[in-house]
């Protein structure tokens, strides 16, 4: 008796879970979440919040908000965030004044933490939101995030 | 007597086979070394180090703000919680009081962290026994609380959201309305992965009875998590020794006695269930508060040694730190409930088949960069 017991509850348990797969497959497109993703690179939006890579902004006049200060090279778990800077005479005060010459930064390295980006006192790096960072060789991944021949915006370092 | 004599006869040795480290059915980088008669596994020997990557000896060079992101890649499915672990453990022992709001947000975060990693672990179930539908329609589930996560700390796995001292930003705007979204949906589904694995009867007939795990092996060889509550082992860390929200919240601890794979699963889905709950009774009254206590740019922590308990996905996480009052921690050490689940492998599937150690491990639900650190 438990023998067809045993088959009729089978098959009942089997027709209970073609029931779900069967209901996806007659409203395919119900819920579907899929992404078509080499062919939507147009419309697909990143949230703000994205860390793709750390990127520093310039204004019109290639200007940054790096004073140099190397917070975000001390706070970088890993040594992906390199500063070189130089001391330069400051034409008004005739003071010496720190100023970067490179800020290199390493993506290869990088493990998106964030911690830098926190660091950062006057917000001169930021996050940028792409998200293709493939390339054929490694050293094109070593970036100088600092334009040549940008200056420090006025008023930062106050 | 025929049957006798032609066992006799015919002469059977024990030989070994290598299942991994590049297995399917082994979760990542576990070798396992097998020595089987037939079908019949006799011993089971787990060969860890293929992911070492030094993540104690790591923290030992870090200062505790930049710790949290390496705890994120030990067991990559509860990332929050572990960066939970270890903030609670730096502000223990810098005896910082975070704000109501940071814990109600970190409660909510590694309990979505949990959702997540249980989908993942459903999914991979039922792919080990067999069943590639499950697989994807877990990630498609998965993806809504990963969309969370992304908006609201960046990235989608690997987090580092938690800093010293509370959150290192505040939740998006969209996070709450998300989160109930999610709650909406996720709450028609779990019934529909009962419908389509928990009650077929294949799937029990391959689970029940498998892998028995009793109550006392499971005290002696210091299981935690699903596994021991599966064998019927009060252990969840948010119910004996609550952290962060939870001894705000009304939820009961999945608890089942008969130590089976089955009851394994059962214990993860009912988990599931109370991880909503948990994440209902919190999402709606979230309460104002800072978001980040003030600590110094250089946090040193007092000459000791520190513990910290926290429920993972997979079972009790301990974080201790024994500091001599620098920048830096002298020792770090993780207990991580994958490494003392593994041990109890070999004890409970002596004797078994080898399709059988297949779906035990499935049960147990092992990250092996958390075995290996």
């Amino acid at each position: 008796m438990s023998y067809f017991s045993d088959i009729y509850n089978g098959v009942k348990s089997l027709i209970t879970g073609m029931k779900v797969t069967g209901g996806y497959f007659i409203h395919a497109r119900k819920g579907a979440i899929t992404q078509q993703y080499p062919d939507n690179r147009e419309t697909l939006k990143m949230f703000d919040r994205f860390r793709g890579e750390v990127v520093m902004p310039h204004d019109e006049n290639n200007q940054h908000r790096c004073t140099g200060c190397q917070s975000c090279e001390i706070a970088c778990p890993n040594g992906s965030i390199e500063i070189i800077w130089d001391r330069a005479i400051d034409p008004e005060t005739g003071k010496k004044k720190k100023k970067i010459d490179k800020h290199i930064y390493h993506l290869s390295m990088c493990t998106m933490c964030g911690l830098c980006i926190e660091a950062c006192p006057t917000d001169a790096i930021v996050w940028a939101q792409n998200y293709e960072n493939s390339v054929y060789d490694r050293s094109y991944l070593t970036k100088t995030l600092n334009q040549p021949g940008s200056t420090v915006q006025a008023g930062v370092e106050d | 007597m025929a049957d006798q004599e032609l066992e006799t006869k015919i002469k059977t040795e024990e030989y070994f086979v290598n299942m991994g480290p590049q297995h399917p059915a082994a979760h990542g980088v576990l070798r396992l070394l097998l020595t089987i008669d037939g079908e019949i596994i006799k011993n089971v020997e787990p060969d860890l180090g293929y992911i070492h990557r030094s993540i104690e000896k790591m923290c030992e060079r870090d200062s505790y703000q930049q710790i949290v992101h390496l705890t994120d890649r030990m067991d990559y499915l509860s990332s929050n919680i572990n960066n939970e672990a270890v903030c609670l453990a730096v502000e223990k022992a810098l005896e910082i009081e975070v704000s109501d709001r940071v814990k109600v947000i970190r409660t909510i975060i590694s309990e979505l962290t949990r959702i997540a990693s249980h989908c993942l672990w459903w999914g991979v179930m039922g792919m080990d026994l067999g069943a590639l539908t499950t697989y994807f329609y877990a990630f498609r589930d998965r993806e809504y609380i990963n969309d969370i996560f992304e908006e609201t700390c960046g990235a989608r796995l690997t987090m580092n959201y938690n800093a010293p001292g509370g959150l290192m930003f505040d939740i998006h705007p969209n996070f709450v309305k998300r989160t109930k979204d999610f709650i909406k949906h996720f709450k028609t589904k779990i019934p529909e992965y009962d419908r389509l694995v928990t009650g077929n009867v294949i799937f029990q007939k391959r689970t029940k009875g498998v892998g028995v795990l009793t109550k006392e092996d499971a005290i002696s060889y210091g299981v935690t998590g699903p596994v021991a509550r599966g064998s019927g082992l009060s252990s969840d860390v948010r119910k004996l020794h609550p952290y962060s929200a939870y001894d705000r919240v009304d939820f009961k601890e999945a608890l089942l006695t008969a130590g089976d794979t089955f009851a394994r699963y059962e214990v993860r889905i009912m988990e599931l269930w109370e991880s909503i709950s948990i994440i209902e009774q919190l999402i709606d009254n979230i309460p104002e508060g800072e978001i980040k206590a003030t600590t110094k740019a250089v946090i040193k922590l007092p000459k000791g040694e520190y513990y910290q308990r926290v429920e993972a996905a997979r079972g009790e996480l301990g974080v201790y730190i024994n500091s001599t009052g620098t920048k830096n921690p002298y020792r770090v050490k993780f207990r991580s409930p994958g490494f003392s689940n593994l041990s109890v492998l070999n004890h409970i599937t002596k004797g078994s088949k080898i399709a059988d150690l297949v779906a035990t491990m499935a049960s147990f639900d092992f990250v092996i960069p958390d075995i290996d650190r």
